[in-house]
């Protein structure tokens, strides 16, 4: 157990895994940005859409089912499926990591929204607030840890799937597990899964940070 | 589906490996989970302590951990167990909360009239805990199964044969018909899953979920 641990560890201090196109700096940045853009993408479409039914209590139990049948579908069959329909590149990765962070900030944005007491509404109703300054100036705000909530697990199943994803030619961290496993290079995957673990812990820190400061009590 | 009934033997096989794969971890994590839970449910102190590792666990992402796991236990990198172990984790952390929740729902004074009763401390548990945190530790193991369903496919990538190696196998040749009979076969054992849980369900809890059905 040790030997394979001490192995990465000198992958990690290796000096020449540090620079270039292949090296750790490059390929958490890689990583990062898909991260950022797929979480971006996802919360245009599912957050206004959540707040919607929220704020309206429309077509819930639609998204209710919704969110749960995509949740059943595997990621791996998705990514690749999508490869084979479009070609490789950037969009299919992108459509098929779309798909996944969408479940998590809907339901984070509608539930969040149904968490607020009915009171509280037709209070800022019955001082003459229209229905948009109700979204913005109550419901978001008290709905705001919620919201966050789906945001923060949208961003570590992303994170999370963006490894799997160096298997259909993206770039990113997953290429060290993805290379490695293809030459048996247990140092580098073991490396590379350190470096992304690491990562996650990191960004669901930030999130905690972030939820308690915009906690209330 | 000229394939697919050519190949049926090895795609049944598939799914055979599959479903172990998924109940095997989806029982491990209940059975870990509802001690746990009631434990937590019981002591403040240790509840968020525990809700904050399991938390933690479930940040995790699951290639990268069933790459460390056999560093770790000193199994072999093929060896299925990494898959179970990885997956049983996973149920344990969603479940423990779960867990912790609904044995926190139910009323102290329904335990105090159990005690009261005369009904010892174990049948209090058993008898009346149990059961009435029986439809909120339903709701999450629903949850928590379909999300190991699917999570079975990625142990593919590192050569563990389950459905997922129709996603890997079918890729590589560019057969697409391959990919869709692994969707397919993952979803409808995700639903199949889902009713044997439900079925079982109804069976421990004739009371409720006919009510709530």
């Amino acid at each position: 157990m040790s030997d394979v641990f001490s192995e990465a560890a000198s992958w990690l201090s290796d000096g020449s895994h540090w620079s270039g196109v292949d090296g750790v700096p490059h390929r958490l940045v890689e990583h990062v940005a898909y991260t950022a853009l797929t979480v971006g993408i996802a919360a245009a479409i599912a957050l206004p859409l959540g707040l919607w039914i929220g704020h309206t209590g429309r077509f819930r139990g639609l998204a209710v089912a919704l969110t749960g049948a995509l949740r059943a579908l595997p990621t791996l069959g998705v990514l690749t499926w999508m490869v084979l329909w479009q070609g490789v590149g950037l969009t299919p990765a992108t459509v098929a990591l779309v798909v996944l962070a969408v479940p998590p900030l809907l339901a984070g944005a509608y539930s969040g929204l149904e968490s607020v007491d009915r009171a509280t509404i037709d209070a800022a109703r019955a001082i003459g607030m229209t229905e948009w300054q109700i979204l913005i100036k109550v419901e978001i705000p008290l709905a705001l840890d919620l919201i966050l909530g789906g945001v923060r697990s949208a961003v570590l199943q992303v994170v999370a799937t963006a490894t799997i994803a160096a298997y259909i030619g993206l770039g990113g961290l997953g290429r060290y597990l993805i290379d490695g496993i293809a030459v048996r290079d247990y140092a580098q995957m073991l490396s590379g899964s350190i470096v992304i673990v690491v990562l996650a812990l990191v960004l669901d820190g930030l999130f905690a940070l972030v939820q308690r400061r915009t906690a209330h009590p | 589906m000229r394939w697919l009934s050519e190949n049926f033997p090895y795609v049944r096989g598939l799914l055979w490996q599959h479903a172990w794969l998924s109940i095997l971890p989806i029982v491990i994590g209940l059975a870990v989970a509802v001690p746990v839970g009631w434990w937590a449910s019981r002591h403040r102190r240790w509840r968020g302590l525990i809700l904050g590792f399991g938390g933690l666990v479930y940040t995790l992402p699951s290639l990268p951990l069933l790459i460390v796991l056999p560093g770790l236990l000193g199994t072999s990198f093929l060896d299925p167990i990494n898959v179970v172990v990885v997956l049983s984790a996973y149920a344990a952390a969603l479940l423990v909360r779960t867990a912790t929740d609904a044995f926190s729902s139910v009323p102290e004074v329904v335990i105090e009239s159990a005690r009261a009763a005369g009904y010892s401390r174990w049948q209090q548990v058993v008898g009346v805990e149990l059961p009435l945190a029986g439809p909120v530790l339903l709701a999450g193991l629903r949850v928590a199964s379909v999300s190991t369903v699917s999570l079975v496919t990625v142990g593919a990538l590192i050569g563990v044969s389950n459905l997922g190696a129709l996603f890997t196998d079918g890729f590589q040749r560019g057969f697409n018909t391959e990919i869709v009979i692994g969707v397919v076969g993952v979803v409808g054992l995700a639903l199949a899953l889902d009713l044997l849980w439900l079925g079982l369900a109804r069976l421990a809890m004739p009371w409720r979920v006919r009510g709530a059905a």
